[in-house]
């Protein structure tokens, strides 16, 4: 396979994979096995696929709630995430973090916390120590469009740009903060990237929906912030289709519309990909076919061996508070 | 090991440039470390000696830089914040109970944030409501900080080591009444550990249980005591968090007498704590109701006129210990010893902070 095949194939095999751990999530969640808060990134796919694969293994990437995604493409353990949302002893943060709480540091995915905005200011300390060891590492700090309305957004940006740390900010603006749309959030008239610009960070805007556009944008600015330029801030819009936080669909709810939801559904980023795939024949059918059925196994492997897994014995209640 | 006399900010001076001077992981920054005055003489030389990669001062964001001290930490690095007041430290509540505190156990034990926050804080000179809380209680009511406070030069030094290379996040707290006290202070790597407290005075009459400043206060007290024929424990606890309660309970066990000291509002205080504690595991032990000395629970005010009875010291530690015992104790000399007003640490200290 060319190399530009090669990246197709696995721009569509990671965000597939991150679909089917979503949607089983969603399926099994009523079970009552998974007893935790779990936002879903169902139709934002495509910005964790193309960032995880982007990104060396050795860059680091820290995230907030909506992380599955982006631990997932990033190449987080599959297993160790599953059993951290079943609360098992075998989780990625051995039963203590849950769905919101994700580490896998072989990969370089440094750690995803609930607080908005909370590990913004963690990237960019990455960064720093990014500059003080002298390495070309990049960090990347994964945000949604509230997080820019956090005070700590700020500040964290105002050393960013100060310091010219090897930081790289991808914000996935999907117009809503829980059931709050940016119009009551923002000003009319004010783009996230175009106030992040004012502030001295390079800043550009993209279709978030569009895998192969985001990967190309932040496999190039990486190299730039590699390079010592400095921090960037890529703004993607996208789409969360289920609810804030479970597995429901909610537009019922009145806070947004059925017609927006389908409007963003038609631009479903898998589908897009697949069929752009398939007409340059990057992929071929019987590829899709057999990914499926890898990602199909790959996920059952997870969801039975965060089933299987035992708990943790409630000797570790009181353990790793402190280190001594 | 060979001892000379430092002052306290001398001494947190030394162990800043063994420190860095040890470890070139050890990085140092806050709003004014490199200014002339070197956060009370503290931070002076840093900058000229270890460059201004590793030491530098900082934008007014306390939040996002406590963040940055975390995430740097997360790949090496052992940063040490300075701040010259501890209120201005509270915009980053979040950074330090949210991730600081629980980045250790949220993630299963995977890493622990091993940062050190040098936090000022103190009394008097009219600094009033914003610019004097000792707030030890909020950091020590939360899991996986550890909360230190020195009274002497030589456990500013010791202390303040150990912080800075303990895995662990610590709130490092100093007194700004402490900083021009002059002590013997050992040369070299001389580490004094967490949860040792130091018997400053033995007796078997009360036990004193006291940190920071106000150990000073118990120490200027000891002599008129024991001229009355009281003998005190003195226990300088030296750390909050964890807290000697060995100490603790073994003297109270000897004298069934127990009196706290704190620099804080009395209400969820850190000596309502130790009281509860000692209460609950020694209630048969105890000869008389144990007794918290700390502030009235009002923000602190400006006027020398009202924080002279809003601040306690030496007088009221006799007082209350006469009164444990149902003794009359003078304080006449006391009073006669005490030249300074009582909103300075002493004569030589003329504001402005």
């Amino acid at each position: 396979m060319a190399q530009k095949q090669k990246i197709s194939h696995e721009l569509l095999r990671r965000m597939k994979h991150i679909r089917l751990v979503e949607e089983t999530i969603a399926e099994r969640y009523s079970e009552g096995k998974m007893r935790c808060p779990t936002h879903l990134c169902t139709g934002q796919e495509a910005v964790s696929a193309a960032v995880g694969l982007a990104l060396r293994p050795d860059d680091f990437a820290v995230s907030s709630h909506r992380a599955h995604g982006h631990y997932l493409g990033k190449g987080g353990d599959v297993n160790a995430m599953m059993a951290e949302i079943y609360g098992k002893a075998t989780g990625c943060s051995a039963g203590k973090g849950g769905s919101m709480h994700l580490i896998d540091e072989s990969v370089g995915f440094m750690g995803s916390t609930a607080i908005v905005g909370g590990t913004v200011p963690v990237g960019v300390g990455l960064g720093l120590s990014i500059q003080l060891h002298g390495t070309t590492q990049v960090s990347c700090v994964f945000l949604g469009d509230g997080a820019v309305e956090e005070g700590v957004f700020f500040e964290s940006m105002n050393f960013a740009v100060l310091r010219k740390l090897p930081v790289l900010f991808i914000c996935e603006n999907n117009f809503y903060s829980v059931y709050s749309p940016l119009s009551v959030r923002q000003p009319k008239g004010r783009a996230i990237y175009k106030m992040v610009e004012a502030m001295g960070c390079p800043a550009e805007k993209g279709d978030g929906n569009d895998v192969e556009a985001v990967y190309k944008k932040v496999l190039k600015t990486a190299g730039q912030i590699r390079r010592g330029k400095g921090p960037y801030f890529l703004e993607f819009d996208t789409y969360r289709w289920r609810e804030h936080c479970g597995p429901n669909f909610d537009n019922d709810l009145g806070y947004r519309t059925n017609q927006e939801y389908l409007k963003w559904k038609k631009r479903d980023p898998i589908l897009l990909f697949e069929k752009k795939s398939l007409g340059r024949k990057d992929v071929s059918r019987q590829d899709i076919a057999k990914m499926e059925t890898d990602i199909k196994q790959a996920v059952d492997m997870a969801f039975a061996f965060a089933e299987n897994s035992p708990f943790p014995s409630v000797d570790e209640l009181g353990k790793d508070v402190y280190t001594k | 090991m060979t001892e000379r006399k430092l002052t306290f900010s001398g001494a947190v001076n030394e162990a800043l440039h063994q420190a860095m001077q040890q470890d070139r992981n050890v990085i140092c920054y806050g709003l004014g470390v490199d200014d002339p005055k070197g956060v009370f003489g503290t931070t002076l030389g840093l900058k000229e000696k270890f460059g201004p990669k590793r030491v530098f001062d900082m934008p007014t964001s306390e939040n996002a830089m406590t963040g940055i001290a975390i995430g740097a930490s997360l790949n090496g690095i052992r940063p040490v914040m300075t701040h010259q007041r501890l209120d201005f430290f509270l915009l980053a509540m979040d950074q330090l109970v949210n991730n600081a505190a629980k980045w250790r156990y949220m993630f299963g034990g995977k890493r622990s944030i091993p940062i050190t926050i040098r936090l000022i804080l103190g009394r008097g000179w009219g600094q009033g409501p914003t610019h004097s809380q000792n707030l030890q209680a909020w950091f020590a009511h939360i899991p996986g900080l550890k909360v230190v406070m020195p009274t002497t030069a030589a456990d500013a030094k010791g202390l303040l080591l150990s912080s800075i290379f303990d895995p662990d996040p610590v709130v490092f707290l100093e007194h700004r009444w402490l900083h021009n006290l002059i002590g013997d202070v050992p040369q070299g790597d001389a580490r004094v550990p967490f949860g040792k407290a130091q018997l400053l005075n033995k007796g078997n009459d009360v036990t004193i249980v006291s940190f920071s400043y106000m150990t000073i206060e118990a120490l200027h007290t000891m002599e008129l005591l024991k001229k009355n024929g009281v003998n005190c424990d003195l226990i300088d606890l030296r750390t909050i968090c964890p807290l000697d309660w060995e100490s603790v309970f073994t003297s109270v066990k000897k004298t069934g007498r127990l009196l706290v000291l704190d620099t804080s509002n009395e209400t969820c205080s850190v000596a309502g704590e130790i009281v509860a504690r000692v209460s609950m595991e020694l209630f048969g032990a105890l000869k008389s109701a144990p007794v918290r000395m700390a502030l009235p629970d009002f923000p602190s005010p400006t006027s020398p006129a009202l924080s002279k009875a809003f601040y306690q010291g030496a007088e009221d530690i006799v007082k209350a210990v006469a009164g444990m015992l149902g003794k009359k104790i003078s304080i006449d000399d006391l009073k006669k010893q005490h030249t300074s007003p009582h909103d300075v640490p002493g004569d030589w200290f003329k504001g402005p902070f």
